[in-house]
């Protein structure tokens, strides 16, 4: 996995509550069986005027020009400013593997859907709960000011405005941070302690019989 | 000790390890897998060269690609074999407990399944790379979905990493109303707390209304608590719970059996437990609930009309009904009792279960379908559920009503496969999602009960079931 310390990134908005998974990638595309390549997909329904189906040639689509994404000035934008209940809906990883195939490295929000932050953080992207207040005037800023970058920085829990002119804390799992910091596997870092599991298990497997065998 | 809620007793069973922050390895008891989410979770253990801790842990289906017609031609969609496939070479090479694979007759959607075949039991920790697994959490389970990489991380270590959430305690008291059922409770739940209501929390449901329901009833209510936003929901063992895992085919027996009733009695909140956070629902009030936007909590009783985003003083929430009408083609102060549909759709792991197809029949039951009507389905839950059906002659009343008898499978509640909504084509479903483009880009789904699905086939329109003669 990435490592995940400073970002210096161009900001999106995507203005809207309760974005669901099905809008961040929609079914048609989870029928691939690979992890890669659903960037072009991300936001499908909204970024394009015709109807996405895989194996187009995504380039050729006509391009929704009210889309946020699909402005000019959030070209390259590595950072998305949403609503409340972002990506609420489905399991799918796909959702998060879009967003990080598109390009994006850290969300804002006011909140998350919880399996969706989840898996954010297992495909090095971070989602970052700030109060709703500070994401209203981030929509603000970002509308006013082209070009408007913030810098995250996981160490310090913190997002600044690029210029220096304000700087706001955040809360991550100190757990979770250090696995994003260090790029680590998490299947590893979890078989450190196989020796406790199987001792848990055997200790199961003796007390409720019924929940073993094949 | 200090009184327990279910929640607190189900995960302090199942912890291994706590690291410093609080973050929990918690033992994984069942393992439910199907095709969508988990090619890449075994690409990622063949590419690591890892083994599946317990294989007898993973019980395997196919359900959200399979076609639900003409099952004797194969899957005909190149994509969806292919995910189809994956699993079946995956399931080979890996190895399972069972594993139901397409046109198996046991086989069907996920969350039918492992109850159905008792492979989801009380005390269990269930996990599946799908949200509904909420729906294992009517036995006593600890029951969530999950993602991808937990998907793999659970197939190599058993495990999963987890923090542990605050308690909610939702107590629906009285009796329901006739015609009114546990989708109805449900939906009315989340329209009282919101799609983000239930975040960070497990929710238990509880209260006389709730012991009222059979299991079918009770999976409807826990598989939506995560359109409350919950991970998980859950209802305590009873009599009911005991009755209806007897004698299926992976619960315990004999001996055994006994062992296990006594353990799993004890699967309930102690009096006087600690809630994070209580609901009381008076289930005398709830009306029998229809969707009207493109989130479930944007509902409304069958009595009511569509809501005016004028009167709505939140602006981002104002926004969002503006924009989930203009989606939905309604008018403001429409009666829902107006709306006119094109579709109906009888399935999904919320509500294709045998009580659920009882309830649609004795709605249709020797009448027929609205011309305007394009397509009215059932799609049975799973194999077991198609056969059963079949025996009491439902297939005969649905077919008899001009219904589509189907194959079991995911199907119409989130058209993966051919079954699926025309841009534009409003459908009455049984399912749990109203997303954009969920049923098909452009559809427009209402969220209903079978029976007033069922009622809203004969009649073209929705109809207050209670008032059905
Ligand atoms: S029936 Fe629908 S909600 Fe349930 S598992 Fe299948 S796709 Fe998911």
């Amino acid at each position: 996995m990435e490592k995940f310390t400073v970002l210096n990134g161009l900001v999106a908005p995507l203005d809207r509550a309760n974005v669901d998974t099905d809008a961040i990638i929609p079914k048609q595309f989870l029928k691939s069986i690979k992890r890669t390549g659903f960037g072009p997909n991300l936001f499908d329904a909204w970024r394009y005027l015709d109807t996405g189906e895989p194996g187009m040639d995504n380039a050729k689509r006509p391009l929704n020009p009210d889309f946020a994404l699909n402005q000019p000035r959030y070209q390259g934008a590595s950072i998305l400013l949403a609503r409340k209940n972002f990506g609420c809906g489905s399991s799918r990883e796909h959702a998060p593997w879009a967003l990080a195939d598109y390009g994006f490295r850290a969300l804002i929000a006011p909140s998350f859907a919880d399996i969706f932050y989840n898996n954010c953080f297992k495909n090095g992207l971070l989602p970052i709960v700030l109060p709703e207040a500070d994401v209203d005037r981030l929509f603000h800023d970002v509308a006013a000011f082209p070009g408007f970058r913030l810098v995250i920085d996981l160490p310090a829990q913190t997002v600044a405005y690029a210029d220096g002119s304000r700087t706001l804390g955040f809360e991550v799992d100190a757990f979770r941070k250090y696995c994003l910091v260090n790029g680590l596997d998490e299947i590893g870092l979890t078989l450190r302690h196989a020796d406790k599991i199987k001792a848990f298990e055997d200790k199961r497997r003796r007390e409720q019989p019924w929940l073993f065998g094949a | 000790m200090a009184p327990q809620t279910l929640y607190d007793k189900l995960w302090a069973e199942h912890v291994v390890h706590v690291e410093d922050d609080g973050t929990a390895l918690l033992y994984i008891d069942r393992h439910l897998v199907h095709e969508v989410t988990s090619p890449q979770a075994f690409e990622g253990l063949k590419l690591a060269g890892r083994k599946v801790w317990r294989t007898d842990s993973v019980v395997a289906t196919a359900d959200h690609n399979t076609p639900t017609t003409d099952w004797e031609r194969g899957i005909t969609d190149p994509t969806s074999r292919v995910q189809v496939e994956a699993l079946d070479a995956n399931i080979r090479a890996f190895g399972a407990k069972a594993y139901f694979p397409f046109r198996d007759r046991r086989q069907g959607i996920v969350h039918v399944i492992g109850p159905e075949q008792g492979a989801t039991l009380p005390g269990m920790t269930v996990v599946c790379g799908d949200s509904h697994t909420s729906t294992h959490g009517a036995f006593a389970c600890l029951a969530f979905g999950i993602g991808t990489s937990e998907v793999e991380h659970v197939l190599a270590t058993q495990c999963l990493l987890q923090k542990k959430s605050r308690n909610m305690l939702v107590q629906v008291d009285g009796a329901l109303g006739r015609g009114v059922t546990a989708k109805d409770v449900v939906l009315h739940i989340i329209g009282r707390i919101g799609t983000a209501g239930g975040t960070g929390y497990a929710i238990e449901f509880a209260g006389s209304a709730i012991r009222g329901l059979s299991m079918e009833g009770r999976m409807t209510v826990c598989n939506m608590a995560i359109e409350a936003g919950a991970r998980a929901g859950m209802v305590a063992v009873d009599d009911t719970t005991i009755e209806y895992l007897k004698g299926r085919p992976f619960a315990p027996g004999g001996e055994a059996w006994d062992r296990a009733v006594a353990h799993w009695r004890t699967l309930k909140s102690d009096p006087h437990a600690k809630f994070d956070r209580v609901v009381a629902i008076d289930a005398r009030e709830v009306k029998p609930q229809v969707t009207w936007g493109t989130s479930p909590e944007m509902v409304a009783t069958v009595e009511d009309r569509v809501p005016d985003p004028e009167r709505e003083k939140d602006p981002v929430r104002r926004e969002a009904m503006e924009r989930a009408l203009v989606y939905m083609g309604l008018e403001p102060h429409t009666r829902i009792t107006d709306i006119r549909l094109d579709k109906v759709f009888i399935g999904s792991c919320t509500n294709s279960r045998l009580e659920d197809l009882r309830a649609a029949a004795a709605v249709v039951k020797g009448k027929r379908v609205a011309p305007n009507i394009r397509l009215a389905m059932v799609v049975p839950g799973s194999g077991v559920v198609k056969a059963q059906a079949e025996q009491e002659g439902l297939d005969r009343v649905f077919r008899d009503a001009g219904f589509q008898w189907r194959e079991p499978g995911c199907s119409m509640c989130l058209a993966m496969n051919a079954d699926r909504l025309e841009p534009g084509e409003r459908c009455a479903s049984t399912s749990n999602r109203n997303f954009e483009g969920r049923q098909g880009a452009g559809g427009r789904t209402h969220l209903v009960s079978p029976a007033m699905a069922a009622a809203a086939a004969i009649a073209g329109h929705f109809v207050d079931v209670r008032d059905w003669r």
